[in-house]
């Protein structure tokens, strides 16, 4: 179970408060990051997404770029979940994520605060915003295509 | 002075009361594309249902019907912008037209050394196509400093011409800021400097009376989807001995005299011979309709129309004291905007959430992000069937733009 009362309230808080105060924007300073970019045909967001993985697990995940409020928290949130996970824990994550924005079924348990998107297909043309940073970062952890 | 609620009834996207998001359709993205009234729809349909045939050179009466009713849409066109009907080329849009332009005359006759001048508010249909001219000639791009409104002004033009300038390359109207050019004066220091005035009338021809002897400008290009008529149409006007001077963009069927074997080509005159392939007949015929629908209300009265709503808009959204506004002194029938604190796409997709079409991002003017200093912005367009109530509408949304998430639950 989510650690929340799923609330619009609180989805909405959720997504403002990752949209105002994103953790984990910017470029990474440090060495071994992987990167990959993401940008859209309909609409403004174009940023990159990198990752970088120590020992078989993720270690730190990062954006940097333009994005409205919708891919600013949903890549935010993104970063915060797979910190910690293994590649195949990640590839999962995005497809809990994309079956919860499909509206298929869904484990609500591994999305946590990424269930805020929930409603993202009220708004279709924004439903690439939601998931671009999520297929990013799933093309560097090798999980949709190898990025090389 | 027309009442737009009574035209609304020749337009089925009104009639049908077509809703967005469960609420009543408010558009206001007339500078991508127009509603079509019903008589354009009939024509179309009238092609498909009783006149479907090829037109050149058929030897059958439905045949010859079809090149009558495309020649008299040429007339009409032609007509419509104070041409002669050998001086209009049918094409796919303003981009084709431009298209047709830039690798039809721009790469025939300019070289290395020679200068293209744009400016930075130009739609990327009227800067690419001029980038690949650069590419294939060597000939250079410059760009026409706007003044601090983002207008383009004759005293600008006349500093960065240059002997080397061959192509002026300009908007009537801009697509983000709408401001109008005085593109007669312009035409006559262009050709003061020996150079030729290409116009980009996109966003000019559907709004504002246009005649383009008065103008005295060399070429101009329109859509006509963006003025009532089908998609997939438009117009490239070219003064005669410059279209005789142009080479055909496509060649094929339908604008040829004769070839051989040997590769002697004799190709028809303009405007046949830009005109290759099977034409977009049913889109044609339906174009005419528009012109037709437009001469009939009148365009002194759309221009007068268009500038009412903007002023209105521009002062009610100013009441509101959360608006950015980037063009409150222009003319055209855009107003373009931010909502103070809100993301230009947050904004869009809060007002699709509220029934209204505006449209968000960089408008396919990319390089006009430099001067206005802004990733992104929300532009609301008019045009002849909107009324002050889509306006009241559009900023009733600004006025509660801070809930924009409201677009989600």
């Amino acid at each position: 179970m989510p650690t929340f009362e799923l609330t619009p309230q609180i989805m909405r808080e959720i997504i403002m408060d990752h949209y105002s105060n994103p953790r984990h924007k910017g470029v990474p300073t440090g060495e071994g990051y992987k990167k990959v970019h993401t940008d859209s045909v309909n609409c403004i967001d174009d940023f990159d997404v990198y990752v970088k993985e120590e020992g078989g697990k993720i270690v730190d995940a990062r954006w940097e770029g333009v994005a409205c409020t919708i891919s600013t928290a949903s890549t935010d949130i993104l970063c915060d979940r797979v910190i910690g996970m293994d590649a195949s824990e990640a590839h999962n994550l995005v497809e809990q994520f994309m079956a919860m924005i499909e509206e298929k079924p869904y484990d609500g348990e591994v999305l946590d605060e990424a269930l805020a998107f929930k409603n993202t297909g009220k708004q279709a043309a924004r439903i690439h915003c939601a998931t671009m940073g999520w297929t990013a970062l799933d093309e560097l952890i090798g999980g949709k295509k190898s990025n090389d | 002075m027309f009442d737009p609620y009574v035209l609304r009834k020749d337009f089925p996207m009104y009639v049908n009361q077509v809703k967005m998001q469960g609420k009543p359709l408010v558009f206001l993205d007339n500078a991508s594309t127009t509603f079509k009234p019903y008589s354009v729809e009939k024509a179309v349909m009238r092609y498909y249902e009783t006149e479907t045939s090829n037109s050149h050179r058929g030897d059958y009466d439905l045949c010859y019907n079809m090149d009558q009713e495309v020649l008299n849409t040429r007339k009409k066109l032609a007509k419509f912008i104070n041409a002669s009907p050998e001086e209009i080329v049918f094409t796919s849009g303003a981009t084709s037209s431009l298209n047709l332009v830039a690798f039809g005359y721009g790469v025939k006759h300019l070289k290395a050394g020679d200068e293209i001048l744009l400016t930075q508010a130009e739609h990327a249909s009227n800067v690419l196509p001029w980038f690949k001219v650069s590419e294939m000639t060597g000939a250079k791009i410059g760009y026409i400093p706007l003044d601090e409104e983002g207008k383009l002004t004759v005293e600008n033009l006349k500093k960065a011409l240059t002997p080397a300038t061959k192509i002026v390359a300009v908007a009537h109207v801009t697509n983000v800021l709408a401001h109008i050019a005085p593109i007669k004066e312009i035409a006559k220091i262009v050709h003061e400097h020996g150079a030729l005035l290409v116009v980009d009338g996109a966003q000019s021809v559907p709004h504002v009376p246009t005649d383009v002897k008065d103008l005295d400008c060399d070429f101009l290009a329109f859509s006509g989807h963006k003025m009532l008529g089908p998609t997939g149409t438009g117009v490239l006007y070219g003064k005669y001995d410059l279209l005789c001077q142009t080479d055909p963009f496509m060649t094929g069927g339908g604008m040829n005299a004769k070839f051989d074997m040997c590769g002697d080509v004799g190709y028809l005159a303009p405007p046949m011979k830009f005109e290759a392939g099977t034409q977009n007949l049913e889109g044609i015929i339906g174009l005419g309709e528009a012109v037709d629908y437009l001469m009939n209300v009148g365009m002194d009265q759309v221009e007068a129309h268009d500038e009412m709503l903007k002023r209105y808009c521009v002062e009610e959204l100013e009441k509101t004291g959360m608006a950015d506004i980037y063009n409150p002194t222009s003319k055209g029938a855009i107003v373009t905007f931010n909502i103070k604190g809100v993301f230009a796409q947050d904004a869009a997709t809060f007002l699709n959430s509220r029934g209204i079409a505006c449209r968000s991002g960089n408008h396919c003017a990319k390089i006009l992000i430099d001067y206005l200093h802004v990733g992104a912005t929300v532009r609301a367009s008019f045009y002849l069937y909107n009324t002050k109530e889509d306006i009241d509408a559009l900023v009733d949304a600004v006025r509660h733009g801070k809930e924009f998430l409201d677009a989600y639950f």
